[in-house]
Formats: structure tokens, sequence, C-alpha cells
């Protein structure tokens, strides 16, 4: 190498110069809700060998998972599946060349924006209503 | 512009990794599996936010729930470990964190795939 390397050299602008933009924030929280559900694994894996080591072993899961503060990382976790989930959905729309026009990008943002908290909230009614909450 | 590749890197289409498309189209795959699978673990999470141990695990037991939780861990874990791989190489940029941080990657995605699998197994063979 030469010292090409080391010469400083124009970068492109950094995010924080941008305006914020809806589809910005989307393309972050794809992101970060990606890394939050590769974290959350853990959470499977515990519930699962819980369940197959025995009742005692569940019951911890139990303990943690109905008292308020286990009930908010479950209900931030289901919102980061759905939302990451529609995130998805969003790629594969673009993975046919579709959906690039600046219209599209804006309605397309906009469901996959307001569709996963909808789903999210209904499946927490649905769940408190199998609970028997009520 | 002039193209840089060799005639022959342009019919191999392997591009600068060498592994052509594998990784895009391996993320895509898994993830419309897991659009089916983690739906079906939220539904089912939700019928039994009720349930005790026994109930749980007879449902668990059940051979063709164990098949679905099998191809939900499998896909998910591939699929999760393709995206990470892809982050780590956006933000970590010396050689040696970076292939550390990969390799970790790895071990967490084995781990745990492992550890799912073996949980499975014995919830639905005993
Ligand atoms: C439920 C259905 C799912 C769909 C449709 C989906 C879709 C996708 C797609 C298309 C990408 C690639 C984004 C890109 O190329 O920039 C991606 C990235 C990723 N996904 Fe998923 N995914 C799903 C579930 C999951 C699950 C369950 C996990 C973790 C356990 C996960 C973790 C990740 C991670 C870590 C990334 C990398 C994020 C990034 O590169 O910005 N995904 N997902």
């Amino acid at each position: 190498m030469t010292d090409q390397t080391t010469r400083a050299r124009p970068l492109s602008p950094h995010i924080q110069i941008y305006r914020w933009t809806l589809t910005m924030m989307l393309s972050i929280l794809h992101r970060a809700t990606g890394v939050a559900l590769y974290a959350g694994t853990v959470l499977l894996a515990w519930w699962l060998l819980a369940a197959a080591t025995g009742p005692e072993a569940y019951a911890q899961v139990k303990t943690v998972s109905s008292a308020w503060y286990g009930r908010l990382v479950l209900f931030g976790y289901s919102w980061a599946l759905f939302h990451h989930m529609f995130g998805g959905l969003r790629h594969f729309i673009w993975d046919t060349g579709r959906g690039f026009d600046l219209k599209h990008v804006e309605i397309i943002a906009r469901l996959t924006s307001l569709l996963p908290l909808i789903l999210t909230a209904g499946v927490w009614v649905a769940a408190y209503a199998y609970l028997g909450a009520f | 512009m002039s193209d840089m590749r060799t005639p022959l890197s342009r019919v191999r289409g392997l591009g600068s990794a060498k592994k052509g498309t594998e990784h895009f189209f391996m993320q895509r795959v898994t993830a419309l599996a897991n659009i089916p699978l983690t739906l079906f673990l939220v539904g089912a999470l939700v019928v039994h936010a009720g349930s005790d141990y026994a109930t749980m695990t007879a449902f668990l037991g059940n051979p063709f729930i164990g098949l679905i939780m099998l191809l939900l861990i499998v896909s998910a874990v591939y699929h999760m470990r393709l995206g990470l791989q892809v982050v780590i190489e956006d933000y970590i940029h010396g050689e040696a964190s970076k292939l550390l941080a990969l390799i970790a990657n790895q071990f967490f995605a084995f781990t745990i795939c492992v550890a799912c699998i073996l949980a499975v197994l014995k919830l639905v063979i005993g």
C-alpha cells in the first residue's frame, strides 16, 4: 500500500446531517428489531429448556413472565417481531423491483408502522382474554 | 464506466465474497419461512397464556407441534445469524475484533439452536 490510504479523503455526510424521515426511522428500526429479536432468542431457549426440565424450572419462567417487567419485555418482543415482519414484507416488495417511487414508499412506510402496532395490541387483548383477565 | 472485472469473474458471478447471492437468498428464504412459523408460535403462546405446566408440556410434546417448533428454531436461528453477520460487518472495522464478533455470532447461534432442539426432542420423545 502507498500513503494513499492515510491521506484525508472526503467523506459522505453522516446521518445527523439529514432531516428525520419516517422511511429513515423504519430502516433503523428494522435493524434494531432484528438485533433485539436475536437477543430475545435466549428467552425462547430458556422457556423451552425449562419446559423440558420440569415443573420447578417452568414455574420460574412463569414467575418472571407474569411479573410486570416480564410482561413489559414480552410486550416489546411481540411488537419487535411484528414490526420486523412487516419490515421484511416491505423488503419483499422492493425485491420484486416495485414500490420505489416516493408515493408508494410513503404509503408502505405508514402501513408498516401502523399495522404492527394494531396487531401487537390485538395479540395482547387476546392473551388477556385467554388469561381470564377480562 | 468500464467494468473492472475479468470475463471469468463475470461468468462465475460470485462477487468479492466468493459466495454469490447465497447470503441474500437464504436471508429471504428464512425470512419467508419465519412468517408462518413465528405467527404460529405467537398464536400458541396466546392460546396457552393461562395453561399450567402439564397442559403446556402435553402441547409441546405433540410430534406435529414439535416439528413446527424445530422448523421455527432452525429457520429463525439461520436467519438471525445471517442478519447479525451483516450488522457486524457494517459496524465493526478492526480486523481482529470483527473476526471475534463473527465467531461469537456463530457460537451464539449454534448454541441457541442446539439448546432449543434438545429441549424440543426431550419434550416430544420423553
Ligand atoms: C417474522 C418474519 C421475519 C421476516 C419477514 C424477516 C425479514 C428480514 C429481512 C428481509 C431482513 C434483511 C434486511 C436487509 O437486507 O436489509 C432481515 C434482517 C434481519 N433479521 Fe429478520 N425477519 C423475520 C424474523 C426475524 C427473527 C425471528 C429474527 C431473530 C430471531 C430476525 C433477525 C434479523 C436480524 C438480526 C437481521 C439483520 C438486520 C439488518 O441487517 O439490519 N428476523 N429480516
